[in-house]
């Protein structure tokens, strides 16, 4: 290993500049002491400098012993200057400036021994909970978890006194009950163990564990109520996680199946090329991306518009070409769009590739938003689920709201009389059907995210889309919104005893016994509109 | 006599059952008694394609019965196609023994792999030829009962039923696909060895599969004549054209629905057995939807409510796959989807409205000359 970086470095190899370490060790007693007596290569005087280093309120003190600890730090034979050296940088240990010119061949490597380590390893820890940044602390008190002894019970009462931040303080109380759990007290052990209960930290559950067999029947008893009341809520946070999942999921069939809610619950249209309208806005968001590499953080904003209007008009091209000679004829329109979809794959397929496209995520939506120890909900799923609600309310408001959707449900209620009141049908057929696909062009963007692009993309959503559409009744949008939602809830609920599989097969099942139960669906249509 | 009886005003049915005897009595000499150099000689692989392809076409016969004379289009007649295809996959899996690749008398191979120790209940049975053919018949039958007395009942109808089908099949595809269900899982039942003792691999199994199929083909499709020309085809067709009348006049319009639906689906099934040793496997991708809509779109293109129209449509488009996935693979879906589009907007009554066009427009000019 450090032969190989060795003769990597010698490769690159120029030489160094002896003035500007002459400058710093004048601007800088400590670091000039510090490499004296590093100099003399004992343990003992190592110790001291680490001692110096670490009293000293040097920002880059903690820096320059984390890397004495792993074996980093390097003294230059000739002017005695300190360097951090890893594999891919070299830094100034005083500074933190890279070096430009490096040869490892002219540096000592500080040698540390088991003890030292040790020693280090403590100091370092002491060092970074009284940093000035409370990340740093709230990092190293987080990491002081599962190894806190009581030992370190005074200094932590110390610190905690000090602290400041209610995320290191809440932090630090905690160790200080996990160090006392390990304390011989059998009072203060009792105490800890009343005090952490419904802390969800795995370290406590994990201590608690440890402590619920103890000898002393009493503690085993306190730590085994507690343990049992935190895993009642390990439990319900796990049944809040499915609950996220599933609406996630649903959110996702809510988005694929929206559009449809349009061209085939207020249109009539069974539009079996949908799938592939969703897929053709996932690659629009695919070549958005390739188009604009450098700002792929806001490549999604781009894309949903591009999306919506490159899956509209080859929506309303559909509709002006094939399905406006196939109205009334709801089976021979699902063939003709069936054809459609084909070709738009074999389309795929051909231009672009029959692989699957890489599609980023841009950096605001990856990570999660943690809302304990056990429960986090990533931000990907989060960002979909609101879209979705998002373009539901629209298209909720626009139907509601605007003189289009006045239209689109005159025309869908009665065609003859709309067309006597003035209503254009043909254009409101070109218009809805174009909303439609392109609610499903959006939906193809927000899907990129999530599952990977490729022709087939389209063809896996279909079935499920028809299904939140006819399960949540036909020509209801609310019906599809609490459809998708709730058949993403039913499917991940039963997923953990039926697998993922069965679930699935199970979710289509009930659909099929639902339908004929309630034919019209869970919110069918009243009234004159309901029709025969 | 029944056959003419059956046969009456059916010019084109008659024509199809000419041929189709015609190529049976033919092909079959042409594979076995005339020698492999001759140019006459007709190979092995394509005795064993066209019998695939008349399999196909007894199958879309089902499917023209249900949609062309009961108005039901069904998008999951390739579920019960393939149920009797695992049907008989089943036996053929049972009649390989020992000659395993593990070995194992009892267990199929993958049920060895899987670790299964003896053979579950419902592969009880499949050792004997008559109780496979008789769940060839029954498992689609039975799916088809339960699933049209469900919704027929409930009055799930059009494109309901339509997308309710698509579910079943896809459901099943999902189910198939599991290793846990004992069907084989994704690879599905293949590594057959022989049918009733006589090797799949020799020529005249593969002849006597290929007349088979063809003899299935003819029965099925006087089956359906026989159907539409009793009374309960007046009334399939009447419920075809007007439901609520029909049912208004005081006929059990579900009963008629289910029983006609479930006499199909064992075509479908008795379809799919005689596919699965031609072709030797049957896996879980025959419940794609995918499948289930071509098989209507052969209708579609043939003209449906002909029954020979669907014999036309099945053979001619299963041949242009063979010929354009053969040729130019990356166009073949090009081409069936531009044929789902055109068929739909320019022949609705597909190849045998054209002809029955033709015939009018013909008779109407010598009617003018004379």
């Amino acid at each position: 290993m450090l032969a190989k970086s060795l003769t990597r470095l010698s490769v690159a190899l120029i030489f160094l500049f002896f003035s500007l370490s002459a400058v710093w060790a004048e601007a800088n007693p400590i670091w000039n002491q510090a490499s004296s007596l590093f100099k003399q290569a004992s343990f003992d005087k190592t110790r001291e400098a680490a001692d110096m280093l670490s009293a000293s309120s040097d920002p880059q003190a903690p820096v320059a012993l984390k890397a004495l600890l792993e074996g980093q730090l390097y003294q230059h034979k000739q002017n005695d200057s300190l360097a951090v050296l890893t594999d891919t940088a070299a830094l100034d240990a005083s500074n933190g400036q890279a070096l430009s010119a490096v040869n490892k061949d002219d540096y000592r490597k500080i040698p540390v021994n088991n003890t030292l380590r040790k020693y280090l390893r403590s100091k370092l820890g002491g060092l970074s909970l009284s940093s000035d940044d409370p990340k740093v602390r709230l990092a190293s008190a987080t990491g002081l978890l599962e190894t806190v002894s009581p030992e370190q019970l005074p200094q932590l009462q110390d610190l905690l006194s000090k602290e400041t931040d209610p995320q290191v303080k809440a932090a630090l109380q905690l160790a200080i009950q996990l160090a006392s759990l390990n304390s011989s007290d059998k009072a203060a052990k009792l105490s800890a163990i009343t005090a952490l209960d419904g802390n969800l930290n795995p370290a406590v559950r994990n201590k608690l564990t440890a402590l619920s067999t103890d000898t002393d029947p009493t503690i085993a008893k306190a730590a085994q109520s507690t343990l049992r009341n935190i895993e009642n809520q390990v439990a319900l946070n796990g049944q809040l996680e499915t609950l996220f999942f599933g609406l996630s999921l649903g959110s996702v069939l809510v988005l694929a199946a929206i559009g449809l809610a349009i061209t085939f619950g207020v249109m009539g249209v069974i539009n079996m090329a949908h799938g592939e309208l969703i897929m053709l806005g996932a690659y629009t968001t695919y070549f958005i991306q390739k188009l604009m590499p450098n700002y792929l953080d806001y490549s999604l904003f781009l894309a949903i518009p591009a999306a919506f209007i490159v899956s509209g008009l080859i929506g309303i091209l559909i509709e002006r070409t094939v399905i406006r000679h196939l109205y009334g004829r709801p089976l021979e329109t699902l063939l003709a769009t069936f054809g459609i979809s084909l070709i738009l794959q074999q389309l795929v397929r051909t231009v672009v590739s029959p692989q699957n496209v890489p599609v980023s995520n841009p950096s605001w939506m990856s990570g999660s938003l943690e809302i304990n120890s056990v429960l986090s909900l990533t931000y990907n799923r989060l960002y979909i689920l609101a879209f979705s609600l998002l373009v539901f309310a629209i298209l909720y408001f626009v139907l509601r709201n605007t003189n289009l959707g006045l239209q689109v449900r005159a025309v869908s209620q009665n065609r003859a009389m709309a067309r006597a009141m003035g209503v254009r049908s043909a254009r409101v057929d070109a218009l809805t059907f174009g909303l439609g696909s392109g609610i499903a062009g959006v939906a193809g963007v927000a899907l990129s995210q999530l599952t990977n692009v490729g022709p087939n993309l389209g063809q896996s959503y279909i079935i499920d889309s028809f299904m939140v559409v006819v399960f949540g009744g036909v020509g209801n949008l609310w019906g599809t919104l609490v459809a998708g939602l709730s058949l993403g809830v039913i499917n991940k609920f039963l997923e953990p005893w039926a697998g993922a599989v069965l679930a699935k097969i199970l979710v289509l099942v009930f659909i099929i016994l639902f339908i004929q139960k309630r034919p019209r669906g869970l919110f069918p249509q009243k009234g004159r509109a309901a029709g025969d | 006599m029944l056959m003419s009886q059956i046969l009456k005003n059916d010019r084109g049915g008659q024509i199809m059952l000419a041929v189709l005897a015609a190529v049976l009595i033919v092909v079959p000499i042409l594979n076995l008694a005339v020698a492999d150099t001759s140019p006459l000689h007709v190979p092995t692989y394509l005795v064993t394609l066209m019998g695939k392809y008349l399999t196909y076409a007894l199958l879309a016969v089902a499917v023209d019965l249900v949609w062309g004379y009961l108005g039901i289009l069904s998008l999951g007649h390739g579920a019960f196609f393939a149920l009797g295809g695992y049907a008989m996959g089943m036996y053929l899996m049972r009649q390989i023994g020992d000659r395993g690749v593990y070995g194992n008398a009892e267990l199929p191979d993958f049920m060895v792999f899987l670790n299964w120790k003896e053979l579950p209940w419902f592969w009880q049975g499949f050792d004997m030829f008559w109780f496979a053919m008789l769940m060839v018949l029954f498992v689609p039958g039975l799916l088809a009962f339960v699933f049209g007395w469900l919704a027929f009942r409930s009055r799930v109808t059009g494109v309901y039923l339509s997308i309710m089908t698509q579910a079943m099949t896809y459901a099943l595809m999902w189910a198939f696909l599991r290793n846990e269900m004992g069907f084989g899982g994704n690879n599905g039942l293949t590594d057959f060895k022989d049918l009733l003792g006589f090797s799949l691999q020799s020529d005249y199994t593969r002849v006597a599969l290929f007349i088979g199929s063809g003899l299935a083909l003819a029965i099925g499709y006087l089956l359906c004549r026989y159907v539409i020309n009793s009374k309960l085809g007046r009334i399939t067709v009447a419920i075809r054209d007007a439901e609520s009348r029909t049912r208004f006049v005081g006929y059990k319009v579900e009963n008629y629905k289910v029983w006609i639906f479930t006499f199909s689906a064992m075509l479908a099934g008795v379809a799919g057995a005689l596919y699965v040793p031609q072709v030797g496997i049957i896996n879980p991708s025959e419940f794609s939807p995918l499948n289930s809509i071509e098989i209507v779109i052969w209708v579609a293109m043939g003209g449906r409510a002909t029954l020979y129209g669907a014999v036309l449509g099945a053979i001619l488009v299963n041949y242009a796959k063979t010929l354009f996935t053969g040729l130019m693979p990356e166009s073949w879906l090009f081409m069936l989807g531009a044929l789902f589009v055109l068929v739909t907007l320019y022949l609705p009554r597909g190849l045998a409205g054209v002809w029955a066009g033709l015939k009018i427009s013909f008779g109407r000019k010598r009617e003018v000359a004379a």
